[in-house]
């Protein structure tokens, strides 16, 4: 069975859990093989082994960590060279996509991002995307080369393999040209303690209309276990961090529940959210567009309805 | 410093956006405009260029009205315009774009910088930056939130949902600018009357040395097979707050199991 060339999603070897997406995905189309670059191979080789890798290729090296993106494309386009798989499945990040996009070109295979869903197909890979603000659903055949997809996080529900995977260390061979832009400086950012809004099985998302106060937003999110989210307003009037805007130009989120507070629903905004299973709102104005998605609403003042409605859940989980 | 601005014209996300009938966009049938994420992009270029000298080109491929976008970015203040546009390239992928637009980056010839937007509001793939860069064989540094260049050498700041990234390079490179990097002017009527006046190119696939075998869609790597309208959501119950809105939003959450 042809190999499928999974690369793993980490930070610091914290593997994601959209890692363990891709490697069930993977599995429908061949043999996974896990991709680990940086440090924690061997400590994820475990993780990776219970989601149906058979192998982890391991590359550690500040030759490739140090670079935006063009290493990572290089290592990935010799073992593609090597195991010819039938595939290559990467995270739909910002860094996944532009990998993916130099993969493509040096191995001269079609290339296809934010798939909600791979399946074989006669000589290549189908794939599924939801389009245009999630207005269209439009099917595509890869059968150039081997097809490189970017899998969304949260559309293929994962399964449990019994493999155990074993780990190879490879030598990467970095190029001076992929070299030629460097990374001086790494700021961590501070984390909230919250799941990551792309992985969180629950957003609660707050716009304008919270003023500013985003507590009422946060104290809700928290009595559901969710993620905090917002518009481009809020990131905009310096309220909430840009790494929690929603939307075209934030983070595109399909949770099985989604919460937008004080949100008017915007094109741009549903761009990133539209997709999400079961989607809520609380905005004073019964006339705001997000209404018209709403699997359930509440006209009223977010100011009131979310710190009632965080009691009640707290009363209920007791 | 000479910059090139890529600027994509787009269907516009208000209007109702469709595919034709071999399931490529419908490109002709409706409104369209420059892309408004490319907006920073021609922003950030006008900006380097009034602090120091050279000269902007916006640059766009698509069918006949995307010249419109050509003359967006000079009337920003953009200096000339190339717009390259042929029947053989509609329906192209990813990588034949990037083939067409490396070709014209190439036919431009002396070029420091090349400056993009975050992603298309189509596509919106954000991979033609990094396949230019890889084609071009230049430095890439892309989602830059911040930028500066001093002498040949860029500085940028990148953010990922973990950490905020310095990253230097050296000119020339590509550069993709995300829509926090600047808040980008509107045309002035001054500018507006002097775009009327600035040189604008056409260029076809002969005129690139691109074979047609190459681009459109019988080209393209990642044909789409099928199309479907997906049903528009149907609106649910929605109540209005009289007291207890917070306690029946609880109650909702609690009959789908979420709490
Ligand atoms: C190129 C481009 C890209 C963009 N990308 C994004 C993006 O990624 N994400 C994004 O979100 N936006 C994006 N936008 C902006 C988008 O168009 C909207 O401007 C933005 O989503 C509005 O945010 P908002 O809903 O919080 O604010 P508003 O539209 O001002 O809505 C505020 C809402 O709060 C309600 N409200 C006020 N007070 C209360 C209260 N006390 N209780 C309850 N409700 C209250 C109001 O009735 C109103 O509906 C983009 C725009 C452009 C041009
Ligand atoms: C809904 C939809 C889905 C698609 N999915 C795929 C797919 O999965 N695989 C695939 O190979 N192709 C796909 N395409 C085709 C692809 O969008 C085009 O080939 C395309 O022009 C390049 O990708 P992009 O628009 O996503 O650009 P992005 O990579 O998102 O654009 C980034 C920047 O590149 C510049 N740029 C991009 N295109 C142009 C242009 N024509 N002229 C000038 N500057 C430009 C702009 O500065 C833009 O801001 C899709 C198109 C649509 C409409």
């Amino acid at each position: 069975m042809a190999e499928v060339l999974v690369l793993v999603d980490h930070v610091d070897g914290d593997v994601r859990k959209s890692t363990a997406e891709l490697l069930t995905a993977a599995a429908r189309l061949g043999e996974p093989s896990a991709v680990f670059v940086g440090a924690g191979a061997q400590e994820a080789a475990e993780f990776l082994g219970r989601y149906g890798a058979a192998k982890v290729y391991a590359v550690e090296s500040a030759e490739v960590t140090d670079h935006l993106v063009a290493p990572v494309a290089e290592v990935l386009a010799s073992l593609v060279e090597k195991t010819s798989p039938a595939a290559v499945l990467l995270p739909a990040s910002n860094d996944g996509r532009e990998i993916g996009a130099r993969l493509a070109l040096k191995t001269s295979s079609g290339l296809i991002t934010d798939a909600v869903d791979v399946t074989p197909a006669d000589g290549g890979v189908q794939t599924v995307q939801s389009v245009f603000a999630g207005s269209y659903t439009v099917t595509s055949v890869v059968t150039q080369g081997s097809p490189v997809i970017t899998l969304k996080p949260n559309s293929v529900p994962v399964a449990e393999a019994q493999g155990a995977a074993t780990v190879e260390a490879l030598e990467a061979q970095v190029s001076d040209a992929a070299k030629s832009a460097r990374i001086t400086e790494r700021k961590e950012k501070a984390a909230s303690g919250r799941p990551s809004l792309t992985e969180a099985a629950i957003v609660v998302s707050g716009g304008r209309g919270t003023a500013g106060d985003f507590s009422p937003v946060e104290a809700f999110a928290d009595s559901l276990g969710a993620a905090v989210g917002a518009s481009r307003a809020a990131v905009d009037a310096g309220w909430y961090p840009h790494s929690a805007q929603v939307g075209q130009t934030g983070v595109s989120v399909s949770p099985q529940l989604y919460v937008a507070a004080g949100i008017s629903g915007a094109i741009q905004h549903r761009a990133g959210m539209q997709t999400s299973k079961t989607i809520v709102a609380v905005n004073k104005d019964a006339e705001a567009p997000i209404f018209e998605l709403v699997d359930y609403g509440v006209v009223g003042d977010l100011f009131a309805v979310l710190p009632q409605a965080t009691q009640e859940i707290q009363a209920r989980k007791g | 410093m000479n910059i090139v601005v890529l600027v994509k014209y787009v269907p516009d996300a208000q209007g109702d956006r469709s595919f034709e009938a071999d399931n490529t966009t419908d490109r002709e049938g409706v409104d369209g405009l420059l892309s408004e994420l490319d907006e920073y992009a021609v922003e950030e270029a006008l900006t380097l260029v009034e602090s120091g000298d050279g000269e902007v080109t916006v640059l766009t491929m698509g069918p006949d009205d995307a010249a419109a976008a050509v003359k967006k970015g000079l009337q920003m203040g953009a200096h000339k315009g190339v717009h390259v546009c042929d029947d053989a390239l509609a329906g192209s992928d990813a990588v034949a774009t990037s083939l067409v637009l490396a070709e014209a980056i190439r036919k431009l010839g002396q070029v420091d910088l090349v400056l993009t937007g975050l992603a298309s509001t189509d596509g919106s793939m954000s991979v033609v930056p990094a396949m230019l860069a890889e084609r071009l064989g230049l430095p890439q540094v892309t989602f830059a939130s911040e930028l500066s260049v001093d002498g040949s050498t860029l500085t940028a700041r990148r953010d990922d949902e973990s950490a905020s990234l310095t990253v230097e390079a050296s000119l020339p490179a590509v550069v993709s600018v995300t829509d926090q990097i600047n808040e980008p002017r509107y045309p002035s009527f001054k500018g507006i009357m002097a775009a009327k006046k600035k040189p604008v190119e056409t260029w076809s696939l002969a005129d690139l040395g691109v074979d047609v075998a190459q681009v459109g869609l019988d080209a393209s790597w990642s044909p789409v097979t099928a199309v479907e309208a997906r049903p528009p959501r149907s609106q649910g119950e929605v109540v209005t707050d009289e007291g207890e809105g917070g306690k029946a939003l609880a109650e909702f959450l609690a009959s789908r199991k979420f709490v």
